[in-house]
């Protein structure tokens, strides 16, 4: 008893002792869209810096805005720029800077079908809209010509959590579609006409790989690293484009040159024959304040090497680089964080 | 034999057995989960999987090593809070208790007994992340705790109860005073009781998940020291079972069989050295 | 309690100070003052609990008043909250769990108290009690992996080629929905509905038993007929019981029910409870008034938790009792 009892006392001990001196831990939380890059970077920066931590959580771009306005993160990440009002919301100005670009694709499970689909913007506000209920629609069938798509019922996959890449997918629609901006409108969390929530992007996937005849929209390297089939979606210079670094990168070429000055920039519905049109931003969300030094330092530092030596290992992951221009003015702005 | 006689002894047999059915079909689900989870699980437990930190997503071979860190942290946190809180107010309400007042700590315990953990997990938020501006192991840990202060209690005063008076009445005339009496003749004999209470609380914490949600939070690295967000391993199965990565599925079948593994233990020994203990008051 | 030394303080009547500090040293008193502070701090950490949930949904029962329990739009966007279609998820669920645990416990229970013999019985409850020790994430983990698939591809088309002209059974099959979810609530319950019939039909006097037997009823009429009814109101308890454990399970519901905030008239449809909304949006409500509304829902599932612990408290206690003083 008095053993177990000196044991608990050491663990317990050890266990405060456990901080070492000179570690900077920092706790940061937000998007999954990027998780997949974010984790990567933060290792990578981890084994550069060995006493430098950065904690990432992939909880949602909802629960990234609410943690850093809450003061409960060092820095938060969403895909889906804050609104004036909750910009007002923070104690201190908040920070936009962008770390990569990204895609949304309609990925999709239909048992038998394997060909490369094709998804006008209508169909996809239709199967969202629950207006579309069946794979062999002819909102369908008509921009794919050749493939037989089978009379069972689209189960539709959204977010069940706050989230930037559904800001960008209704971002998208609201564009298309009149009826979805009337219906629904943009947000990280909508009242979705139908479907299953899963939580993440890693939840969506999951889902749309376990059920079939579902459809789902996830960033596209989720995708990719799951191998589920994703379609082509028209653009707005009506060419079936399928999601890649070049599509992405040209949706962002206009938006490049004119970047506001808080980096918040919609790129979705983009202008250009090859552009992919559901790509966007992600950005990460820096308080200008930190009041610890050491910390204000290595986030300062970790950015200046995000930009630089971290977009080397963008490509990899399927994101695409930063824009020159947009990196430039990005440096300067590092200078705010006080 | 009239046909009513008939009709009712066959009724009789098929009832009775759909009774037994019904306990084998019970029984079965037990087997079954552990039988799945140590095919599913017991294939990935492995070095890596206990030594080994997360690796970046998408990449193979990482490991709870943190995981498993961070939920002891926890569990010896919420033991420092509840066993304490539990155990004395056990002893209050078994020994120093007045009716009215031990009438009001007994039921606020029952209803804190019926707290849904996430409302827990909501009550911990409120009253240590928010004001620490920090997501800690120090959240998760009081959340824990809180919730093992019911059970701490029920099981400490039933097992104070059990001690027969006659032992009181012997150590009081021998003058002891009251407080002497119970600390040194009425808990050591209800302490085998007390303790197995209070594993059986620990192995019940130890897999509550909700709570940690957003107290805890998660961490990708070890988690030095109290005030630092930290991984356990109930949050870590869920994030693995809901994402797409076979390797992540694979690393949440290992964990939930070492998670489900020392549930079972600390309940199977619970069990055992209650047995024990009434054999040995027997003799 | 007088014990001799006390009593030899009280012939003898010293300074007040003196007189204290004799107390203290003896012990007594501090011992129960320890106690009772650790006691207190009980009723101290359960009203703050009651508090921060009141104090921290003031916006929305201010906003919303009573129609937040009967609108049913869940929308952070245009800020409009309502709570039925959890409160609807959280009582179907409820209900699907309860049809199936409730004959599934009585049955084994019925066999455990009076059917096996007494080595038998009490390693069978053993083995059920292990059952309801199991985490709900594991439960979780073979809900998604294990349960989800067969009941999208055996289960639930077999329901609805059966019984598909009952709404209940109608529309697209996910694997995940209210049916799902409900049968694994069902599998974690069902150990708290048999060990406390057990009990409860343990303690009934067998005088009543031989009674019935006696009079030449089957072993099946004596127990359905006679012994059930007499532990009625305990079994009830039981109930009541095993409902509070199922509206407040969090994690093992969240990851097969689908999670979306919609009514649904079908089984198969996807929905929501109260426990998995909170679980999934509370650390990412934006707004205050998003928050509130998720601490709302948090105090509306406590007090039903509470009212029904109470009620099942209530109902055991009476037909224990009950049989105890008959015996």
């Amino acid at each position: 008893m008095k053993k177990t009892l000196l044991v608990a006392l050491l663990l317990l001990f050890v266990g405060s002792l456990h901080a070492q001196s000179g570690q900077v831990l920092l706790n940061a939380a937000g998007a999954t869209f990027p998780y997949p890059i974010y984790s990567k970077w933060f290792d990578e920066y981890h084994k550069l810096h060995p006493n430098i931590q950065i904690n990432y959580a992939s909880v949602g771009s909802g629960a990234g805005i609410r943690q850093v306005l809450a003061g409960t993160v060092d820095f938060g990440a969403s895909d889906g720029p804050m609104s004036d009002e909750q910009l007002a919301q923070a104690k201190m100005k908040i920070l936009h800077f962008p770390t990569v670009l990204g895609a949304a694709v309609p990925s999709y499970n239909i048992p038998g079908v394997n060909a490369e689909l094709n998804f006008t913007p209508q169909a996809l506000a239709g199967i969202y809209l629950g207006t579309i209920t069946k794979w062999n629609d002819p909102a369908i069938t008509s921009a794919n010509p050749g493939v037989n798509l089978p009379g069972n019922d689209i189960l539709v996959v959204h977010r069940s959590d706050g989230s930037g890449t559904t800001y960008i997918w209704t971002d998208y629609l609201s564009k298309v579609s009149d009826a979805w901006k009337n219906k629904v409108g943009r947000n990280t969390s909508v009242n979705w006409p139908t479907g299953l929530g899963g939580k993440g992007n890693e939840g969506v996937t999951g889902l749309i790989q376990q059920t079939p005849n579902s459809i789902g929209y996830v960033e596209l390297i989720y995708a990719l690293q799951n191998h589920l089939p994703y379609g082509k979606v028209k653009n707005a210079a009506g060419t079936f484009v399928k999601a890649d670094l070049a599509g992405v990168s040209a949706a962002a070429a206009g938006a490049a040159k004119d970047m506001p000055a808080d980096f918040r920039v919609s790129i979705t519905n983009a202008p250009g024959k090859t552009a992919y049109p559901i790509s966007s931003f992600t950005w990460l969300l820096i308080p200008t304040q930190i009041q610890d030094a050491t910390k204000r330092e290595v986030i300062k530092g970790f950015l200046h090497w995000m930009m630089t030596d971290g977009q080397n290992f963008a490509e990899g992951l399927s994101y695409a680089r930063l824009p020159r221009p947009v990196v430039e003015k990005e440096t300067k702005a590092i200078s705010l964080i006080q | 034999m009239s046909v009513r006689t008939i009709w009712r002894k066959s009724v009789n047999l098929v009832m009775l057995s759909l009774t037994g059915a019904c306990a084998a079909i019970t029984v079965a689900f037990l087997f079954f989960i552990l039988g799945y989870l140590i095919y599913h699980g017991g294939k990935d437990l492995s070095w890596n999987f206990f030594t080994k930190l997360p690796t970046p997503v998408g990449e193979a071979g990482g490991g709870m090593a943190n995981a498993i860190v961070g939920s002891a942290k926890l569990l010896l946190l919420a033991s420092l809070i509840g066993v304490p809180i539990g155990f004395f107010g056990g002893v209050y309400l078994a020994e120093f208790g007045g009716r009215t007042f031990s009438f009001l700590v007994r039921y606020t315990t029952d209803l804190l007994n019926g707290v849904p953990s996430i409302v827990i997990g909501i009550f911990a938020y409120t009253v240590i992340v928010l004001p620490m501006h920090q997501f800690s192991t120090l959240a998760g840990g009081f959340a824990l705790g809180v919730m093992m202060i019911p059970i701490a209690v029920r099981s400490t005063e039933e097992f104070l109860h059990a001690v027969p008076t006659s032992l009181r009445e012997a150590a009081m005339a021998l003058g002891a005073s009251k407080w002497k009496t119970v600390a040194t003749v009425v808990v050591p004999a209800a302490i085998r009781g007390i303790i197995t209470g209070i594993m059986l609380d620990l192995a019940r914490v130890a897999g509550e998940t909700a709570p940690l949600l957003f107290t805890a939070f998660s961490n990708r690295f070890w988690s030095p020291g109290w005030r630092q967000p930290t991984a356990s391993l109930p949050v870590m199965i869920y994030n693995y079972a809901i994402s797409p990565y076979q390797d992540w599925h694979r690393q949440a079948w290992a964990a939930g069989l070492v998670l489900l593994g020392l549930v079972l233990v600390a309940n199977i020994g619970a069990r055992l050295i209650l047995s024990r203990k009434t054999m040995l008051q027997r003799t | 309690m007088a014990t001799p030394a006390s009593v030899v303080e009280r012939a003898a009547p010293p300074s007040a100070p003196r007189a204290l500090l004799r107390r203290l040293r003896h012990g007594d008193e501090i011992a129960h003052l320890l106690t009772l502070i650790f006691a207190s701090s009980i009723i101290l950490i359960t009203s703050v609990i009651v508090y921060e949930l009141w104090i921290n949904s003031h916006l929305t029962r201010l906003k919303f008043g009573w129609h937040f329990f009967f609108t049913s739009t869940w929308d952070p966007v245009f800020e409009q909250f309502g709570a039925l279609p959890f409160i609807y998820g959280t009582l179907v669920t409820s209900a699907v769990a309860l049809f199936i645990a409730v004959p599934l416990g009585i049955g084994a229970a019925i066999f455990l108290a009076e059917l096996a013999p007494p080595k038998l019985s009490d390693s069978i409850a053993f083995v059920i009690d292990l059952l309801a020790a199991v985490p709900s994430v594991i439960y979780g983990l073979l809900g998604i992996f294990v349960l989800v698939p067969v009941m999208r591809t055996t289960i639930e088309p077999a329901l609805k080629k059966t019984l598909g002209f009952l709404p209940l059974f109608q529309g697209p099959m996910y694997g995940v929905g209210f049916l799902t979810a409900g049968v694994v609530l069902a599998v974690m319950i069902v150990p708290f509905i048999i060990s406390v019939s057990r009990e409860v039909l343990l303690a009934v006097p067998g005088d009543q038993r031989e009674a019935a037997l006696a009079l030449g009823a089957t072993r099946w009429e004596a127990t359905w007929k006679v012994v059930v009814p007499f532990a009625k109101t305990g079994i009830m308890g039981s109930i009541f019981l095993a409902l509070a454990r199922a509206l407040g399970e969090t994690m093992a519901v969240t990851m097969v029910i689908g999670n979306d905030p919609k009514i649904s008239a079908s089984l198969f449809a996807p929905g929501y409870t109260i426990a998995s909304v909170i679980a999934n949006e509370f650390s990412e409500a934006t707004a205050d008034v998003y928050l509130h509304a998720l601490v709302e829902l948090g105090l509306v599932l406590f007090l039903l938790t509470f009212i029904l612990n109470g009620l099942a408290r209530l109902l055991i206690l009476a037909t224990t009792q009950r049989g105890s003083v008959h015996a």
